[in-house]
């Protein structure tokens, strides 16, 4: 028997194929109600239905429950730092010692977030940051137009992630070891373009973002922190809201079925560390003008501190969980809580213990349930193992 | 089949070995298993039976030492046993084989065996030669030869299932639990397997055999255990007791298999295949498959038939030949090339593979059509759950909302899942690689007929699967395998389980064409 | 196998042992590939700049490696479970400081109580890692991240703006890394022995076997029965004590300590044990491997110095020679999995 092509209702997009009867829409699956009637072998779907009941917890509540803590510790913190210093809510501490010091650092968090959300590292980004600081010294002593400058760098910097990207990808290399070995190569080039020299003459012009803040903004903002505020908005989109983003959470829960279901993972990947690099880039410039100086260790100790910012934000180093807006959160927390410290004359080089502090909790209070449960169990095993005691030994079943 | 019928193990007078006693065991909300009891006799081959989700693998689980019964006892020779870790099972004796073994790949074949337990000489130092030569004498009775100081990165999934036993063996293991030992093997491994269980069922050991092949139950074992809703719901003797009333105790109705009910010619020609040889692994395939028909790839596990379809679709690579899709090449290495020709892939293992287990049900199915649930390239999450629910109803999906991970759904619904995802592309060409593998009796013939049915409707369908009953139900045209060549090529009528057989083992050489 | 009935009598103690060949020289290979590539440095280093095989420099370079190779034999140890310690660097400065202070506090302390202190902090700060790792089950990753940032803190609130200073110390403290028999510091051939202990207890004893298994396939450690929690409690302890160890020694080289020293180690130890051949998630690799690549770091440092390349290439040239070490790595491993699976292959038809 010979069946005429109902396969055009297949492949004609908004068609109603014929895989299977909608009851909806009986007239497209005339062909095939003879050999599928409209509730078949119904003893099969009575014996599947009571399975389906098994109704899981909703995975986004713990989610939601660690950014609703971001934002008691943020209160908690502007609350402390208020009562402890009548500085600390004031414009001028807002701007210099927040936006002006972290701005670097947390534009460099957004690209962090996705590549581990992807379920890679890259703590390669501040020696590129160092590295586009020392390019732009360089380059600038060259007599190069500022323009052209920031160009080249920016370029640079996504050339440098593709490196990183295609060591990766291409190679099929860990990322970890990939970018210990890229974050002392970028270095070491930094090293090689700017040698011992520290450049200062840059154009005041350029300058100016790391004295005076952005116009219109009440005195708080600094650029950096303007364009970590943009830079935020659009990564969130792109992460929550695009196919690309939905393709980076897929790569970084499993790899192998984004793979299967025709995600370019190496193309998703490469573009990763691509931005990562540009956005490495883009944060060296910044640095270089906020500080009028271009030296070859520029930002070089900001790599574990961004890292330390990410995972405090709730994502996963194992890729695949987390959010933009909890990493967004977690910097905010970061910096207030440093600058509230600085103003209270905590021993300045102290404040590392603040950061480690964190995000050591950030790992074991959401592992605190598990942590309790597990406890429990054990527990519970015990008195079960107990009580098969008592029984042997009065000799009841 | 050797299965041994003159010899009844068990007569009713020997004392069991291993006994569960009414247990009960909970995850949150789910009871896995509800009052469940099982006994095992010294020197039988114990069937345990049932639709995925009946709690046979929380039984395993159970016995594996992995999870402590919330209520009920384990019992081995009339004593009380707790098994509160896996070491406290590998202690009491009992070891249990995974369907897909977890061995060290970076560990030696006898490190495999004897981790933890080496042979020690002087200061605890471990003997490695004493420990070599153990492994030696524990491969000799299986009939296996393996090199003891090979690592085990690069074992066939059968010889990693030997190290497995060899290593109960090396335990003096009186009780061992087979948890789908044949799902992953072929025929012929299936065969070896099954005089490996023969040698230990002859020497003592109870061996807890798990199998979703009713066939294989039949040819092996002496008893059987059927589980439903956690629950025993049968225990006799495998003698006397007929494939229909296993089925009708496994579901708790009538199932009506059918059939596919009549061939398909076949259209226009969809998928060529030219001279595809990837190196090493398989060499020269050439086959066509038409719209409207079943083209069954079929050959024993590592005959290369996976990967054929892994090249085809563009996840491996391949290193000569080329693949038309309408009579258009085909990029190789480019999944979204072939989805693009309109090839759709249901991959072997649905939880690796085909699912990205912590995402919503909705995400899974709009994940490969991402591009036209968003506007603007923004993904808009209503017009995903309208694209999904689309053909979940169509499937007959059972599901709570379309939000939870699809880590929830039952294995069957899961592979229903992976089917819409595919399906919502409207392929023309679909591969789908072992699509019943160790799903439900209920969903698998729903999945047959699913796939006639895709057949009918213009529809070129490429199936990989081990299990000839399903291959000679379903298809059109059976493409045999072996050692990486196309071997063999069987129209319906003249496709037997004998022939297929003899192809894939290569006692006969029939290529048409 | 040549036909589907030979395993019926399948002749045991005939197995190929072409893969075993082929596994061992290949394993083999990683180490002897860092003593080609160190070999070809120090031939051409010394050909063009006799100077680098004098005594002086070759003391140089050992006493610049002891460090690094006794961080890295704990490193490997945590490595090869599949895990990280990336608080070496602040233990190491931790203990740096407290011992070497206690020269100035304690008048007349015995040298060899000064590193029992020494050792007993890092076996302090190890077992915090070990415990945190091992008990709530948190990535070892983050969890080191952060201790990282606790120990150096605690070193910086300890020792605020002060330092110890050489001439506080006694000259037997400091004469430690200096003695030596010809051109090879005692101080070399103690850590020297250490590695090779170490190496001999990962290979013959089964705690040690049971880190490779932990690292090659965790899931299977456990189900094996294998304390994987206690195991790798014991390596990052293990971890500590030896970058304690190490602090007291890091005080006897340097003889100048304030709350920098140590600072950034972690990464290069990581980077040593990675080019040593250490698979960076686990399961392979050796401490002699780990502790080679520490050698040849420090050679090839100082075989720019002695050359007169511009110290600025140092870094770029370690960062290279990592990419080109876990590349080369990968590229063994894959070409092995290969070969492997196809003698699977032709051994099961």
């Amino acid at each position: 028997m010979r069946h005429e092509p109902t396969a055009a209702s297949l492949s004609r997009p908004g068609g109603q194929p014929v895989g299977a009867p909608s009851a909806a829409n009986p007239a497209a699956n005339r062909d095939v109600t003879t050999a599928l009637p409209e509730a078949p072998l119904p003893a099969v779907q009575a014996a599947l239905a009571p399975k389906t009941e098994t109704r899981a917890p909703n995975r986004l509540r713990p989610l939601l429950r660690w950014e609703s803590a971001l934002v008691v510790a943020l209160a908690a913190t502007v609350l402390v730092g208020a009562a402890t210093s009548r500085q600390f809510l004031t414009s001028a501490n807002v701007f210099s010692n927040v936006c002006l010091l972290y701005g670097e650092l947390a534009i460099m968090t957004l690209p962090m977030t996705l590549v581990i959300l992807a379920g890679e590292i890259d703590l390669s980004i501040a020696s590129t940051l160092a590295l586009s600081s020392s390019l732009v010294g360089y380059l600038w002593q060259q007599g190069w137009p500022m323009p052209g400058v920031i160009a080249f760098v920016l370029v640079t910097g996504a050339l440098l992630g593709w490196v990183n990207g295609a060591l990766v990808t291409r190679l099929g290399l860990p990322s970890l070891a990939v970018t210990i070995g890229t974050m002392t190569l970028y270095a070491g080039i930094a090293e090689i373009v700017l040698g011992p020299a520290i450049i200062t003459n840059f154009p005041s012009s350029y300058t100016t973002i790391g004295v005076n803040p952005l116009p219109g903004t009440g005195q708080l903002l600094s650029f950096s922190a303007a364009v970590f505020i943009v830079l935020a908005v659009l990564f969130g989109v792109l992460l929550h809201a695009t196919p690309f983003g939905r393709s980076v959470v897929a790569i970084g829960f499993n790899k192998e079925a984004a793979l299967f279901a025709g995600i370019r993972v190496k193309r998703v990947k490469t573009l990763l560390f691509m931005l990562s690099g540009l956005t490495g880039a883009l944060a060296g410039i910044l640095y270089t003008f906020r500080l009028s100086t271009a030296e070859s260790d520029n930002g070089i100790d900001l790599i574990l501190p961004v890292v330390a910012v990410v995972l405090l934000g709730g994502v996963s180093i194992f890729g695949g969980k987390g959010s933009l807006a909890g990493v967004v959160l977690a910097v905010l927390v970061y910096t207030s809580l440093q600058s509230a410290l600085l103003l209270t004359n905590f021993n300045a080089n102290g404040l590392e213990i603040v950061t480690g502090g964190l995000l050591l909790l950030s790992v074991l209070v959401p592992n605190a349930g598990q942590l309790a449960s597990r406890a429990r169990s054990l527990a519970g095993r015990r008195r079960l193992g107990v009580a098969a005691h008592a029984q042997l030994k009065d000799g009841t079943p | 089949m050797p299965a041994d019928q003159g010899t009844p193990t068990h007569d009713g007078t020997s004392a069991p070995l291993l006994v569960v006693e009414h247990v009960t065991k909970s995850f949150g909300a789910v009871k896995a298993l509800e009052d469940a009891s099982l006994e095992i006799y010294p020197g039988e081959v114990h069937a345990l039976v049932g639709e995925n989700g009946a709690g046979k693998s929380t039984l395993v689980k159970i016995l594996a030492g992995v999870h402590p019964p919330d209520r009920g006892v384990l019992r081995l020779d009339g004593q009380e046993l707790a098994l509160p870790s896996p070491l406290a099972a590998q202690d009491a004796g009992i070891a249990v084989i995974y369907q897909e073994p977890t061995l060290f790949p970076d560990l030696s074949v006898a490190e495999n065996i004897f981790i933890g337990r080496q042979p020690l000489r002087r200061g605890r130092r471990i003997d490695t030669r004493a420990m070599h030569r153990r492994v030696v004498e524990l491969l000799a009775p299986l009939g296996v030869d393996l090199d003891p100081q090979r690592i085990a990165r690069g074992l066939s999934i059968a010889d990693q299932q030997v190290v497995e036993i060899a290593k109960a063996l090396s335990l003096d293991a009186r009780v061992i639990v087979m948890d789908e030992p044949t799902a992953a093997l072929s025929a012929y491994e299936v065969q070896r397997l099954f005089g490996v269980i023969e040698s230990l069922r002859s020497s003592g050991v109870a061996v807890l055999f798990i199998s979703h092949r009713l066939e294989e139950v039949f040819a092996t074992c002496q008893r059987v255990t059927v589980m439903r809703d956690g629950r025993r719901v049968l225990s006799r003797p495998v003698a006397g007791l007929s494939a229909d009333e296993l089925v009708r105790a496994m579901v708790g109705r009538e199932v009506v298999e059918r059939g596919a009910a009549d061939q398909a010619q076949g259209g226009r020609l969809v998928l060529e295949v030219d001279n595809l040889t990837r190196e090493g692994v398989f060499v020269g395939v050439s086959f066509r498959v038409r719209s409207g028909e079943i083209v069954a790839l079929a050959g024993l596990v590592g005959a290369g038939r996976s990967e054929v379809a892994r090249a085809v679709f563009g996840v491996d690579r391949y290193d000569a030949g080329r693949v038309l899709v309408e009579g258009r090449p085909l990029k190789k290495a480019s999944p979204a090339a072939a989805m693009a020709a309109g090839i759709g892939f249901v991959p072997e293992d649905r939880r690796l593979q085909g699912l990205v287990m912590e995402l919503s049900i909705a995400s899974n199915i709009a994940l490969s059509s991402l591009g036209q649930v968003a506007r603007f390239g923004v993904v808009r999450r209503g017009a995903e759950q309208r694209f999904a629910s689309d053909w979940a109803t169509r499937l007959r999906l059972r599901y709570g909302r379309f939000s939870d991970p699809v880590s929830t759904l039952s294995g069957g619904n899961q592979q229903k899942t992976v089917l819409a995802k595919w399906l919502s592309r409207h392929p023309r060409l679909l591969i789908v690689d072992e699509p019943t593998r160790g799903i439900d009796v209920g969903t698998k013939s729903e999945v047959h007929r699913l796939l006639v049915e895709l057949a009918r409707s213009g529809v070129a369908v490429l199936m990989i699967s081990s299990e000839l009953p399903e291959v000679l139900q379903v298809a059109d045209r059976v493409l045999v395998m072996r050692e990486g060549r196309l071997v063999a090529e069987l129209g319906r009528h003249e496709a037997s389980e004998e022939a297929i057989m003899a192809a894939a083992t290569g006692q006969v050489e029939v290529l048409a064409r | 196998m040549t036909s589907p009935l030979a395993w019926a009598d399948g002749q045991p103690g005939t197995a190929p042992s072409g893969s075993r060949r082929l596994v061992d020289l290949i394993f083999r290979a990683r180490e002897l590939g860092i003593i080609g590539v160190l070999a070809v440095f120090v031939a051409v280093a010394a050909s063009v700049q006799p100077r680098f095989v004098d005594s002086q420099n070759i003391k140089f370079v050992f006493s610049n490696t002891v460090i690094f190779a006794l961080l890295a034999l704990g490193e490997t140890l945590v490595v090869l479970a599949r895990n990280y310690d990336l608080s070496v660097g602040s233990v190491l400065g931790l203990s740096a400081y407290l011992s070497a202070h206690l020269f100035s506090q304690v008048h007349g302390i015995p040298i060899a109580a000064v590193f029992l202190v020494g050792l007993a902090i890092g076996l302090g700060c190890g077992t915090v890692n070990g415990l945190i790792v091992a008990v709530a089950r948190v990535p070892s990753l983050v969890v080191t991240l952060a201790t990282l940032y606790i120990f150096r803190a605690l070193d910086v609130l300890i020792i605020g703006g002060g330092m110890v200073v050489a001439a506080s110390l006694p000259g037997g403290f400091l004469a430690i890394p200096t003695s030596s028999a010809g051109a090879v510091p005692y101080l070399a051939m103690v850590v020297a022995g250490v590695v090779a202990l170490g190496a001999y207890y990962l290979r013959s004893f089964r705690s040690g076997r049971e880190l490779y298994a932990i690292g090659s396939n965790p899931e299977a450690a456990r189900l094996a029965g294998i304390p994987t929690g206690k195991r790798v409690f014991t390596a990052f302890v293990a971890s500590g004590a030896i970058a304690g160890l190490a602090g007291v020694l890091w005080a006897a080289v340097y003889g100048t300590i304030d709350s920098t020293a140590g600072y950034g180690y972690e990464l290069t130890v990581v980077a040593a044990v990675v080019v040593g051949g250490v698979n960076i998630f686990g399961g392979s690799g050796t401490v002699i491997g780990a502790a080679l690549g520490a050698l040849l770091l420090a050679t090839i440092n100082q075989a720019l110095y002695v050359l007169g390349i511009s110290s600025f290439w140092d870094k770029a040239i370690d960062g290279l020679l990592i990419v080109v070490a876990i590349s080369l790595d990968h590229w063994i491993t894959v070409r092995l999995t290969a070969a492997l699976r196809k003698r699977s292959l032709q051994h099961a038809t």
